[in-house]
């Protein structure tokens, strides 16, 4: 292919503070029962209200700064960016414009690094729904739209990537990464289908071995999955290569992506781009942080996503692709952790306990002891055969001896099958097939 | 003697004695408002339950006294329209911090008083509701914003008063009124839920007829509030704490700009300032920077902030659409708008806030040496009525001697200093201190008026 993908992502995603960026009202817009419940004069832009600055969210952007390796503003500010839009009570929103918390930082993928050139924080606006309602009682339909301020002034970080995404799979990590790490700081749900988490992408092509950037860019918008974020990148290559081998330039525009046809759509031209006339918001006083202040964040970092891999394929052996398998997720991961630290005690196998976990090849759930599981590891790799009549006479004793862990077992607690079956193994005194062990049990328990 | 004509000090120490009653003084005030309000047209809306509230509260501090409220104060029972047809009938779901507190410390909102529309104005002609006259004389204006406010002290149809000032929307219509006006330090009271005008600079503050009336009122909603993240973090003093002391050894710097339209008003305050030196203050002419170049800085700032703060009004959600604003409205949405716009922002709001940053350095120079600067409030007597549509800047070149100060966010306060006999117009001085320093004007301006003949309530 003669042309090579330019690419760098924009990324919205809502922080789950306890309350809004400007106001003390819950933050919470998915969760609300009713629109327009989570309001108050603030985030409703009424006359003489006043927005007065969250200082989790600006803490919990600064953390996620430091997460992604940026560098940090010691001194910053809320600008307003003018614009009409009925989600937008104020006729602005309260934005950062050239002094943004975080800036220079970036995302390792298995293409190569991806560097993020700011992240700042902003308020979301309130959420339209076009909808058909019979608003005058005619009996006949009416088009509406209605505004649920619920969303109106929750905080939210945008992270802006320099144009250094090479390819559709390389952007999807890039998202993916993000959000794991997001997630692993606990700052942010980033549920993706209702909008807690919001991609856009520019896009363009230059001649394979050209280094300086398109005269033009394309920005598409309203891409709310990354497998969404991948065909948007595809279709675009596409479009634009045709257009560039004909000898014409894209035109720089926005264009949206329609997930029904997989294809962009062009929404606005340069022409029109809005003058969002930033200026610092007088209302909002300018925020300064000292060194030791950003250092005291930093000590609140978890182990990051990353580095934890890292740390499991060297301290308990396993491969780096198990590693990353086994830290996807926060809770996970240190349940992982945990069951590895006994297992490692033991002098067990690791990459043999995490093979038999990730295959299943062993029956676990995250409600189990670390201790439980190991058990069951014991077993399932040297699995005797044991005389059945003195199996069932063991589980008896063991049943009789732990009436509780029955009756919770009935009473739908299926998980205290594995407290059992560790306690049976006990008994047993040698390794014993887990699997006939289990099964001689449920018929017990039935 | 009517009771409405009494000061709050007085009022307060009359009931206490019971000497007074609240039916009295609410009598004499409601008769007073009968004869007056409509043609001096300074209250848009007045609470009928007043002395029923009043009632309720004779026993805190304000004693459920009168008092008249700017109308851009948001206040939950009575319709707050900011002078603006776009607020039509518009009740506020919340009250504002200022008012709240007004009414926590016993005062009774009597009513809303007139303003320019948005406060944009120092006539109080550009109200959508109609001009004010001024009490003293009605074929002149009360200034503005605050006009009402001032009117109505002027005319006692208040015992006391609140307006705020952007750029000398409490000082000079209390000049004109023959009032006094404080500005607090910016940052010292709370702007909550005031309808915003230029949030950089506004300034509530108590419009009153002496320093001491001013003084109680300001104690009771001056202060920290978390709801407003540009107030002061810090406990106010106590203001009444800084009446009769005494300003013996003070250095008191007179800004004397050599403007041809000043002169005169010059002339007379050097003249009555002789008092500050018989108590034993030092009296200096000193040199500040160019008034000019303050109020390019104010008009840039203040449009700009303007244009943003009144995009909330986009016909979406108060009932009245865009073509409610008035032609002051929308001259300043518009230049605001081209100030900020791409290209031109470095050239005007950017430049404007370096030019504020020279003010600062000024002041902060002038400061090392005199305690407390002072100049007219107003270049000259209230204006004939109809003056405000001589000129789009009328209002600026009207509070040429206020815009740097209030940029600067420096507390002043204004007092009147003389009385024309053929008109019975006034004019007033402003003295001002460094941020904070209310405490340095309150002391000037309580012992300057104690001993000039010219405040005409404590004259009597």
């Amino acid at each position: 292919m003669p042309y090579k993908l330019v690419c760098g992502l924009e990324v919205h995603a809502e922080l789950k503070t306890k309350s809004k960026m400007f106001c003390s009202c819950k933050n919470d817009p998915f969760g609300a029962k009713e629109p327009n419940i989570y309001t108050c004069p603030v985030c409703l832009g009424m006359p003489g209200a006043l927005p007065v600055a969250n200082r989790q969210a600006i803490e919990w952007t600064i953390k996620l700064g430091l997460a992604l390796n940026c560098k940090i503003n010691l001194f910053s500010k809320f600008d307003r960016k003018n614009y009409f839009y009925p989600d937008l009570p104020k006729g602005y929103q309260i934005s950062q414009y050239d002094i943004p918390f975080c800036y220079d930082g970036y995302i390792d993928t298995t293409e190569g690094r991806v560097r993020i050139h700011r992240i700042h924080l902003e308020e979301d606006t309130a959420k339209l729904s076009h909808q058909e309602i019979d608003l005058d009682g005619d009996g006949k339909l009416d088009k509406a739209t209605l505004i649920d301020f619920n969303r109106s002034s929750v905080p939210l970080v945008e992270i802006v990537t320099e144009p250094d995404i090479i390819s559709a799979t390389q952007a999807k990590e890039y998202g993916q990464k993000l959000r794991q790490i997001m997630r692993h700081l606990e700052i942010a749900n980033c549920d993706m289908e209702k909008g807690g988490m919001r991609l856009e992408a520019n896009i363009s092509l230059r001649k394979e071995g050209h280094q300086e950037l398109p005269a033009y860019k394309v920005e598409c918008k309203n891409i709310n999955s990354f497998k969404f974020l991948e065909s948007a990148i595809h279709y675009e290559i596409a479009r634009q290569t045709e257009i560039l081998q004909n000898g014409g330039t894209p035109v720089q525009e926005t264009r949206g992506y329609n997930p029904n046809t997989g294809k962009t759509f062009s929404q606005r031209t340069k022409e029109d781009a809005a003058d969002y006339r930033y200026f610092p918001d007088p209302d909002l006083p300018p925020i300064e942080f000292t060194t030791e202040e950003i250092e005291a964040i930093r000590a609140t970092l978890p182990e990051l996503p990353d580095a934890k891999a890292i740390r499991f394929t060297k301290d308990y052996n396993i491969n780096e692709k198990l590693a990353q398998e086994l830290t996807l997720n926060k809770q996970k991961s240190e349940f992982f952790e945990q069951v590895l630290e006994v297992a490692k005690k033991e002098s067990l196998d690791c990459q043999k306990l995490v093979n038999s976990l990730v295959n299943k090849k062993i029956e676990f759930n995250f409600e189990e002891s670390a201790n439980e599981l190991i058990e069951k590891f014991k077993a399932s790799s040297t699995s005797e055969t044991i005389d059945q009549t003195e199996l069932q006479s063991i589980i008896k004793k063991v049943l009789e001896n732990n009436q509780d862990a029955v009756a919770k077992y009935k009473a739908g607690k299926t998980a205290v099958i594995g407290f059992l079956i560790g306690q049976i193994m006990q008994k047993i005194g040698k390794k014993a097939d887990v699997n006939q062990v289990r099964e001689t049990l449920k018929t017990f328990l039935t | 003697m009517k009771l409405n004509e009494l000061t709050l000090k007085e009022s307060i120490d009359a009931l206490d004695k019971k000497e007074i009653t609240l039916e009295e003084i609410y009598r004499d005030l409601d008769q007073a408002y009968q004869q007056k309000n409509k043609d001096l047209n300074i209250y848009l809306s007045i609470d009928p339950q007043a002395l029923d509230k009043a009632q309720k509260n004779k026993n805190k501090p304000l004693r459920g006294l009168p008092i008249a409220v700017k109308d851009n104060f948001c206040t939950k029972d009575l319709p707050t329209t900011a002078s603006a047809k776009v607020l039509d009938g518009f009740l506020p779901q919340y009250e504002s911090t200022v008012t709240k507190r007004l009414k926590e410390n016993g005062g009774v909102i009597y009513g809303k008083t007139n303003m320019d529309a948005w406060a944009h104005g120092s006539s109080t002609e550009t109200s959508d509701y109609g001009r004010t006259l001024n009490p003293r004389n009605p074929k002149h204006l009360p200034g503005g914003s605050s006009g009402g406010s001032a009117a109505a002290i002027a005319g006692d149809l208040a015992i006391s008063a609140i307006g705020s000032e952007t750029a000398g929307s409490i000082r000079q219509p209390a000049a004109w009124c023959g009032a006094v006006g404080l500005k607090p330090t910016y940052g010292r009271v709370s702007r909550f839920g005031v309808v915003a005008m230029a949030s950089s600079t506004d300034s509530p503050g108590p419009i009153a007829k002496t320093v001491e009336d001013a003084c109680i009122l300001l104690n009771t909603f001056a202060g920290p509030d978390e709801k407003d993240g540009t107030s002061n973090k810090e406990k106010s003093p106590d203001f009444t704490s800084f009446l009769n002391q005494s300003i013996k050894g003070m250095k008191i710097g007179v800004i004397y700009q050599d403007v041809k339209e000043i002169a005169d008003t010059n002339e007379k305050l050097l003249k009555e300032l002789n008092i500050l030196k018989e108590l034993g203050a030092q009296i200096e002419i000193v040199q500040a920077m160019d008034p000019h170049h303050a109020i390019g800085v104010y008009t840039v700032v203040q449009r700009a902030e303007v244009s943003s703060n009144l995009a909330r009004y986009d016909g979406i959600r108060y009932g009245h659409d865009r073509s409610n604003f008035g032609d002051e409205g929308k001259r300043r949405i518009m230049l605001g708008t081209f100030t900020l716009t791409k290209g031109y922002a470095d050239r005007y709001y950017n430049l404007a806030q370096k030019v504020r940053t020279l003010y600062l350095n000024d002041y902060k120079k002038l400061f090392a040496k005199y305690d407390v600067l002072v100049s007219p409030t107003s270049p000259s007597f209230a204006k004939e009525v109809g003056a405000s549509f001589s000129s789009p800047m009328f209002g600026e070149l009207e509070d040429m001697l206020l815009e740097a100060s209030s940029i600067t966010g420096l507390p002043g306060i204004n007092v009147p200093f003389y009385r024309d006999e053929k008109t019975n117009l006034y004019l007033g001085a402003n003295f001002i201190a460094p941020m904070w320093r209310e405490d340095l004007v309150i002391k000037v301006a309580d012992a300057f008026e104690k001993n000039t003949k010219w405040n005409s309530w404590r004259s009597r």
